[in-house]
């Protein structure tokens, strides 16, 4: 199965870790989940659908990332992936 | 670190992708700067992209990172004559494409770079040149030291040859980001030497560097009262004029305009006069 | 009902309507106790604790000047368990967490709680709803006011006491768990009904002391009081955090611009990192400018001590000792001065320390539009800390700062509405953040003076606007449902209830 892994559990990041999978499946584990989930769940679907992605297991472990970080980072983890060979 | 460069009041600020990235983390590392630069609300006041050397396969990379329209300028590592015009050959198309202008910042780390100094300095675009202390000493074979002595000449040189040619003349970073004193000294040895900024590599450096390149009270107070005592004497219709008992002539008239310049730049509020 | 800040209190109780309401209001004195002709020794804790007689309905007190090493409430609180009393009311000046009640409060040994600051897992017990009663939170002042008054009535007082002498007089400047000044203990010393000194360090006459045998019904020699790794913390250092550095530096160049570091300025300052680092650029100025400032006040740190020393103030009023080097000053130097919290923070007490203050140097949890300010919870409804000085200091100061970064760890400091109110926004002056100042417009003659600042003087508004676009608007946590608690004012009045919280 492919994967792909990018960021850090660092103060103000995030690690991403993404896995083929034939549905759409978003773990969230974050220290602001009570405020911030579904801020971050947003942003993790809009980032996958302009990469034209349905169908993808992605894991956000979550550190009080802000959004351009965590774009970044599912981007880089989605690159990682198509590169795991 | 990244989401709070806007707050320490550096002139500009440096995002680097070269040493300080390692070769796995390149292209992350542009992702998350491209997403920092196109999502963060409070960007510093001017940003400067530090990228690979132009013989690296990321270089071009790097340089897409232009497009999100969010930098300022491009610092090139180990720059060479040829290297700095094929950038600027190649952010000329850039400008062209997307209708604004990049700062040049060649880093003069090579021995072989000061053979080519004003050359590289007069590449159209270059707007300041920064010493890279550390690569220059290593290329040298030479020790690198806390007083700084062997940085006398390169300093000297490049401050020369960037006044000439009326651009920034950069210094290089002070390493030891607890010795504070070593910091000012070596700030001191490089204004002295007509350096005109410095690079710091640590938050807290950047006051300390303000505090050495910022003109002082005292310098402003003069400048102040130079071209107070011009504005009288031209409207008397005099070109030259003393005060305090010092003549006072065009150089001197220019040199206080500059530092007035300099006041407003960095923010320096004019100290009253005491009575 | 609602209170001035339309908070909801519970009824019957008085609500908060300003904090200088306390100058209309009459001082309030209890007798205090009477002399004990000898203060006797018993042989061990389990012996004062059973000559006390300790009942069901009682209340009991100690300090936390032995903070997380403090032995003695433990012991105690492990008779209170053998004896199985049950329905006490525990006031201790604060609450650490390392002291096991926990499991007191489930079984409902204890059943009330009175302190002025509190975190960790007995916190986290009252939250998720354990305690039968009520949570009462009162500022360091305000304890020493319900002592005095009567309101906060204590039948036995376990204090523990570093040194003893033979006739009773107790002291925390030495002993091998010395703590330095005893201030939070002075008020329960004064007018608890039964007073029994806990001591591991007994010599023949102490020369000098802060509590006298008079009021010292009994005193137990133990093997140790206390932990001393836990009574004084390692020396707190001036934060490396590049922000917090920026935001000590605003500060001080702030203070520099209302011109308040001036010949004879008194000022107080927490003893966390970025606070020291504040101390720090403050001590800068003062070394450019030849300032000799009179006082700095609250609980003190080595760093204090050293400007103490280097002649930069006249005198420190200590009321708790942070540090082994604030411990060794306040031993040996007369003008660091011990002071009761009494004398520190209660609002009707004569020239109090934080009445003299020129500023203070606060932090916040949270602050809101109105500059109320909240360090009692988080942002989650958990319990995580209390006024301690913070109100006494806020309303006695001349200039209240707040310094905060605007969000930690993405969480925004600023709020609409703080989830609880520990210092009125009435009493609160200034906030420093790393991105901008905000000034109360209440305060004009600050407005006034900061005109021409070449700092960013920003609305809170415009601050709170510029947190939710870096951060995002966060999704609103509603308060718990079942109320655990209050907080008092420093004049009794309710400023704010305390609920579960909804993590739980």
């Amino acid at each position: 199965m492919k994967t792909g892994v990018a960021g850090t559990k660092e103060s103000n990041d995030a690690l991403i870790s993404v896995f083929e999978s034939d549905m759409l499946e978003i773990e969230i584990q974050s220290i602001v989940d009570l405020m911030y989930h579904d801020q971050i769940e947003k942003v993790i679907r809009e980032t996958l659908k302009e990469e034209h992605i349905q169908n993808i297991r992605v894991v956000c472990v979550d550190k009080g990332a802000l959004d351009y970080t965590i774009r970044a980072r599912l981007i880089t983890a989605l690159k990682r992936m198509k590169s795991d060979d | 670190m990244m989401q709070t460069a806007d707050v320490f009041g550096a002139d500009s600020v440096i995002f680097d992708l070269e040493d300080s990235v390692h070769i796995n983390e390149k292209a992350s590392a542009r992702n998350l700067i491209k997403d920092y630069l196109l999502g963060h609300p409070v960007l510093p006041s001017k940003v400067i992209l530090r990228v690979n050397a132009p013989d690296t396969a990321d270089y071009s990379f790097d340089l897409q990172l232009l497009d999100t329209l969010k930098i300022d300028g491009i610092m090139l590592p180990k720059a060479s004559e040829k290297s700095t015009k094929a950038l600027a050959e190649m952010l000329k198309r850039k400008e062209e494409s997307l209708g604004r202008q990049f700062d040049i910042i060649p880093i003069i780390e090579l021995a072989s770079s000061f053979l080519e100094l004003k050359n590289i300095a007069s590449v159209k675009g270059v707007t300041g040149l920064l010493l890279g202390g550390e690569d220059f000493c290593s290329d040298m074979e030479i020790k690198r030291t806390r007083e700084g002595k062997e940085l006398w000449f390169p300093r000297a040189e490049l401050a020369i040859v960037s006044r000439a040619l009326g651009i920034d003349a950069i210094d290089t970073p002070f390493a030891d980001v607890n010795d504070d004193e070593g910091l000012t000294q070596d700030a001191l040895m490089a204004s002295s030497l007509g350096m005109t900024a410095k690079a710091a590599i640590h938050p807290r450096q950047i006051p300390l560097i303000h505090a050495v390149f910022s003109p002082s009270n005292d310098q402003i107070l003069w400048a102040k009262n130079v071209l107070d005592a011009e504005k009288k004497a031209s409207k008397n219709g005099l070109g030259v004029f003393s005060l305090d008992g010092k003549m006072i002539d065009q150089p001197i008239i220019k040199r206080a305009r500059t530092i007035m310049q300099k006041a407003q730049r960095y923010e320096v509020g004019v100290p009253e006069n005491e009575e | 009902m609602k209170n001035s800040l339309n908070r909801e209190i519970p009824d019957g109780l008085k609500p908060f309507q300003s904090s200088s309401d306390f100058r209309h209001q009459e001082r309030r004195l209890i007798p205090e106790k009477s002399p004990v002709d000898q203060s006797l020794f018993y042989p061990s804790l389990e012996a004062a604790f059973l000559a006390m007689d300790i009942k069901p309905g009682m209340t009991l007190s100690f300090h936390h000047h032995l903070r997380s090493g403090d032995q003695v409430i433990n012991q105690v609180g492990e008779l209170i368990s053998k004896y199985d009393i049950k329905g006490l009311t525990l006031a201790p000046s604060s609450i650490f967490p390392e002291y096991r009640l926990s499991d007191l409060i489930i079984r409902q040994n204890i059943t009330q709680i009175v302190t002025s600051y509190l975190n960790g897992p007995v916190a986290d017990t009252i939250a998720k709803g354990h305690l039968a009663g009520e949570l009462i939170m009162q500022t360091h002042g305000g304890r020493a006011r319900a002592i005095e008054s009567g309101e906060l009535a204590i039948d036995v007082a376990f204090l523990a006491c570093p040194v003893v002498d033979k006739s009773g007089n107790g002291s925390g400047a030495y002993g091998k768990s010395a703590c330095g000044t005893l201030g939070y203990a002075c008020s329960d010393w004064r007018y608890a009904k039964k007073v029994i000194l806990v001591s591991d360090t007994l010599v023949d006459k102490l020369d000098s002391y802060q509590l006298d045998h008079s009021h010292v019904d009994g005193v137990v020699m133990v093997d140790s009081i206390g932990d001393p790794a836990g009574i004084v913390a390692g020396t707190t250092k001036i934060t490396r955090d590049p922000i917090g550095l920026k935001i000590a530096e605003d500060t001080a160049t702030l203070l520099t611009e209302l011109g308040v570091i001036r010949n004879g300025f008194s000022m107080q300052t927490g003893a966390g990192g970025t606070s020291l680092a504040v101390a720090d650029a403050v001590k800068k100025v003062m070394l450019k400018n030849q300032v000799k400032g009179k006082f700095a006040s609250g609980g003190i740190t080595g760093y204090y001590v050293d400007m103490l020393n280097q002649g930069l103030f006249e005198h420190l009023y200590d009321v708790q000792c942070f540090d082994l080097e604030a411990v060794e000053s306040y031993h040996k130097n007369k003008n660091h001065i011990g002071i009761s919290a009494s004398e520190y923070g209660n609002p009707f007490e004569n020239k109090s320390a934080v009445d003299r203050l020129d500023f203070v140097i606060l932090g916040a949890t949270e602050i809101d539009l109105d500059f109320n300010v909240n360090v009692t919870t988080d942002a989650f409804g958990k319990i995580i800390g209390g006024s301690g000085g913070h109100a006494d200091t806020a309303h006695g100061a001349k200039i209240t700062i707040i310094t905060s970064t605007l969000t930690k760890a993405r969480i925004p400091i600023i709020r609409e509405k703080v989830r609880t109110i520990t210092t009125p926004g009435s009493d609160v002056d200034i906030l420093v953040t790393e991105r901008g100042i905000a000034i109360n417009p209440l305060r004009t003659d600050l407005l006034e003076k900061l005109s021409h600042s070449r700092l960013k003087i920003m609305t809170i508004r415009e601050l709170l606007d510029l947190t939710y676009a870096i951060a995002g608007k966060p999704k609103e946590i509603p308060s718990g449902k079942k109320r655990i608690g209050y907080l008092e004012y420093r004049d009794g009045s309710v400023i704010d209830s305390l609920y579960d919280s909804p993590l739980y």
